[in-house]
């Protein structure tokens, strides 16, 4: 049996540490974003920092530009060609359009989709297959530890360790969405990206789900795109509240949980007044 | 309570009226087919044997076997898949991957590769004589027959695997490239092992129609009759449905059997051959994947 460092960890009890405070280094400078899909603008005057090592929530109603707002992070528009992206994002200080390398930007940063993607592959090659295409040519141990690890961290090693080798995408929903985490962390992102991830999970998957991004949020960033508001008052240090393509307001979660917001529509949307 | 209203009742009746077209439609469609099938075991059975498939016509076409047609159908189909399975399937991937969908150029491409498909035999052998036997000196040959079979199939192999690889769930590819794969990668690893069935099918269902075509060949390679084997692609060669049509109106005196047997042989070929596409899309169904 393999030991890893990450076990050791778990004995830590990490919910308890601070959320990164001010002057925590910053992950991700989104400097004045605008999103448009042909002539039409999804997302527009988006500036904010997101701190290493945090959960930071956005929420907002359907066509806000959430989505749009991380597959712009992700240079998802050079596949799309009607999207165009202005302004600037720093990834680790370095402009994400200077990257030489798009994919070695993309596999530092770990992707969750509101619909889980088992890919039509076995459960092993779910995990295995982005550190194989990346070109690290792994020995069998080594990637045999590596799936194991994601897996784990993804808490659904012990439902699949007996049958790494039956197909991915015939788990069940909850599980496909857990596999879709292991994959996200298979190449050791520095930040990973969830967009509505529980939408078709149930309420117990989505629970053990939360207390896997408390524990990744040590060793990572996290940007979590949610249409439960209280899950962002579950999990996130900040939050964002997108409405019509605008980010309304950017503010500690607990103060605009407890009421201190400087837009009534922020106040309306945590409410459920609208939305 | 639950006794049936008016309106169900009517529904009900409609329903089954409905039931009852469609029931007799199949059975206008299928009769005709087994009609055949039946006519051409009941006729062509008898000249059945291992001599009709294996030797030579002789007596001026009226008595021996199909031999040289038989492996002239072969060497057609198989030349033609060589040039139209690499190309149409490649032609496929670049339309359904790379090429950006809403680009009114794409439409175009799109538009005019399913009407090319249904442009006639005839006019495809028209062009096969004019741009391989003439413009690219080939002249009357097996490589010349096979391209304009294979021009004849492409646009439906294309628009095969075109279909099949848009059938893959876009998610599967958004997944791949945010994980930082390549667009090649992602096909590679998983558009095409996913859209593989049906792109056989759609090139088994061509074999079948490239074997049974008459028009495209009679100009570009096959001939009435020779008394040897081809050696290379750049000879002639006998072919099936040709040899069909000649034994049938061009020769006097020939036994019944003989062509009825030719056409059994030529309907078994395709039946087979597509029944084999059938079974190994079941197959593969049968281990569905998502
Ligand atoms: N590929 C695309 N092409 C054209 N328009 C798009 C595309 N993707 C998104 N849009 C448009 O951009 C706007 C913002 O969409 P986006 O998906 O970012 O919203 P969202 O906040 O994620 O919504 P939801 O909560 O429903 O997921 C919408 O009006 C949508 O129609
Ligand atoms: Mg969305």
């Amino acid at each position: 049996m393999v030991n890893f460092a990450l076990q050791a960890k778990e004995d830590q009890h990490p919910d308890g540490s601070a959320a990164p405070g001010s002057d925590a280094p910053v992950q991700l400078a989104v400097n004045k974003l605008e999103i448009r899909y042909g002539g039409m603008v999804a997302l527009s005057g988006v500036s904010l920092d997101i701190r290493q090592n945090e959960i930071f929530g956005i929420i907002g109603p359907a066509n806000s530009g959430k989505t749009s707002f991380l597959n712009a992070i992700n240079r998802m528009d050079m596949m799309r060609s009607n999207m165009t992206v202005t302004g600037d994002i720093h990834f680790n200080g370095v402009d994400i359009r200077q990257w030489r390398n798009v994919y070695a930007l993309r596999r530092q940063i770990g992707v969750v989709f509101p619909l889980p993607v088992g890919l039509p592959m076995t459960i092993y090659d779910n995990v295995a297959l982005a550190p194989r295409l990346s070109g690290k040519n792994l020995s069998r141990q080594a990637l045999d530890d590596l799936v194991e690890r994601c897996l784990r961290r993804a808490a659904l090693w012990d439902e699949v360790k007996d049958r790494l080798n039956s197909l991915g995408s015939l788990l069940s929903g909850g599980q496909q969405q857990r596999l879709t985490i292991a994959r996200a962390l298979s190449q050791e992102p520095k930040m990973l990206m969830l967009d509505e991830f529980s939408i078709a999970v149930d309420p117990v998957t989505t629970m053990r789900i939360e207390d896997v991004l408390k524990e990744l949020r040590q060793e990572m960033t996290i940007i979590l795109v949610t249409n439960l508001v209280q899950q962002a008052q579950r999990l996130a240090h900040r939050t964002a509240f997108f409405l019509n393509g605008e980010c309304v307001e950017i503010g500690e979660t607990e103060a605009l949980f407890s009421g201190q917001v400087k837009d009534s529509r922020t106040q309306d949307y945590i409410e459920g007044k609208f939305g | 309570m639950f006794a049936a209203k008016p309106v169900n009742l009517r529904n009900q009746q409609v329903e089954g009226l409905f039931r009852l077209l469609f029931g007799i439609m199949m059975v206008v469609l299928i009769v005709p087919v087994l009609m055949i099938i039946v006519m051409l075991v009941y006729k062509g059975g008898p000249a059945f044997s291992w001599n009709f498939l294996f030797t030579f016509p002789t007596d001026g076409m009226t008595a021996g076997g199909v031999f040289p047609a038989l492996l002239g159908t072969i060497w057609l189909v198989v030349v033609s898949l060589l040039a139209s399975v690499p190309l149409g399937v490649a032609a496929a991937i670049y339309l359904s991957e790379y090429a950006q969908q809403e680009h009114w150029l794409t439409r175009v491409i799109n538009l005019a590769t399913i009407n090319l498909a249904g442009v006639p035999s005839i006019v495809h052998a028209l062009f096969g004589l004019g741009a391989f036997v003439l413009f690219l000196k080939f002249g009357t040959s097996i490589l010349a027959a096979s391209l304009t079979l294979a021009v004849m199939t492409l646009p439906v192999v294309i628009v095969a695997s075109w279909e099949s690889l848009q059938a893959v769930p876009r998610a599967f590819r958004e997944a791949c490239w945010n994980m930082g794969a390549t667009r090649w990668q992602t096909i590679r690893q998983v558009v095409l092992p996913n859209a593989l069935t049906g792109i056989l099918t759609g090139i088994i269902l061509q074999v079948s129609r490239a074997a049974g075509e008459t028009a495209p060949i009679m100009f570009t390679g096959a001939v009435f009759f020779l008394p040897f084997l081809p050696a290379g692609v750049f000879d002639q060669t006998m072919a099936l449905a040709l040899h069909l049509y000649t034994i049938s109106t061009q020769v006097p005196n020939v036994p019944e059997s003989l062509p009825f047997g030719v056409a059994l042989l030529l309907v078994g070929m395709v039946l087979i051959m597509n029944s084999t596409a059938i079974m190994f899309r079941m197959y593969l169904r049968g281990k569905k994947k998502w």
